[in-house]
């Protein structure tokens, strides 16, 4: 028979490798904090430039046409984070020789997606009615609450990101004006701190 | 080791992949043939011969149901296989303890 503290060991890696996905990719994270960062630049030019980010609307381009601009980049950047996710996932599931598609996975996918499916659906409804300024928090607290739903399936730096999301989308929320801000912190920067913290603890 | 450890040893989690697929099931409520194989890279027979062991144990229960036209099996820990898991951790503290002293 194993020592006892090695079979202990055994039981808890087990019991760790089953319930939580552990190939989330840490540089992952980093890319989608890139590509966010990039995102909000180019919307604060569209949006307020010459002023600043906090300022007031520049109105350089026509409503609508400022309207198409702005979707078409949130969905480029949402595609593109969605994609680096899950394919430097994969890869380091293979890495490590991990299942990539298992129950801790599908478990993880739903807590984070229906949630964030759900705002993303919510902030539709508040483009609808003309309630931008609001978007950015909606979309902070429902990744938020997603996150930290499925931090329970995943690595733990997960939660701690899911609670930083939600304090920026209250944030946000009640200062309407900083949203864009709050959204470049959240989506952008936040992204890459956890995603390098993960990818040296995890993937070296 | 004493008598009063033996008694506590468990022969069914003398084998490791008996003992990781009862981990396993403590912490997920059920768990799929398949899903135990891709986690455990183990053959289908060896899997299915230790799920037979733990299922005469009465350790575990099988349901065979179907996804779509392919046959899920899966695999439930009994109120038996989960005492005598616990049963089987106590006694592994206990061996850690007496080996401290």
């Amino acid at each position: 028979m194993k020592k006892p503290e090695e079979e202990l060991a055994e039981i808890k890696s087990m019991m760790e490798r089953s319930t939580r996905f552990l190939s989330l990719s840490g540089l992952s994270g980093v890319l989608a904090g890139l590509y966010a960062s990039a995102g909000t630049g180019i919307a604060w030019y569209w949006i307020y430039f010459p002023y600043s980010a906090w300022g007031n609307e520049s109105f350089v381009l026509p409503f609508r046409e400022l309207l198409y601009r702005i979707l078409f980049l949130a969905l480029a950047i949402l595609v593109a984070a969605v994609a680096s996710a899950f394919l430097l996932s994969r890869r380091k599931s293979i890495q490590k020789t991990e299942p990539f598609w298992n129950p801790a996975s599908q478990r993880f996918s739903v807590s984070l997606f229906v949630p964030v499916l759900l705002g993303g659906l919510f902030s539709f409804s508040l483009l609808h009615e003309g309630a931008f300024q609001l978007i950015p928090a909606c979309m902070l607290l429902f990744y938020g609450l997603g996150l930290s739903q499925a931090a329970s399936f995943t690595l733990g730096e997960i939660k701690q990101l899911g609670w930083a999301q939600l304090a920026l989308g209250v944030l946000a929320a009640f200062a309407p004006s900083f949203g864009l801000l709050c959204w470049a912190i959240g989506f952008g920067v936040l992204h890459i701190i956890y995603g390098t913290m993960m990818y040296y603890r995890h993937e070296r | 080791m004493s008598v009063d450890l033996q008694a506590g040893y468990d022969k069914v989690f003398d084998n490791v992949l008996r003992l990781r697929i009862m981990s396993i099931l403590m912490v997920n409520e059920s768990y799929d043939f398949t899903s135990f194989k891709e986690l455990l890279q183990v053959t289908d027979g060896n899997l299915a011969s230790h799920l037979r062991q733990l299922e005469t144990a009465e350790y575990l229960q099988v349901a065979k149901s179907f996804a779509g036209r392919k046959p899920l099996t899966t695999y439930t820990a009994t109120a038996t296989g989960k005492k005598a898991f616990q049963d089987h951790l106590d006694f592994l503290g206990a061996l850690i303890k007496k080996s401290k002293l």
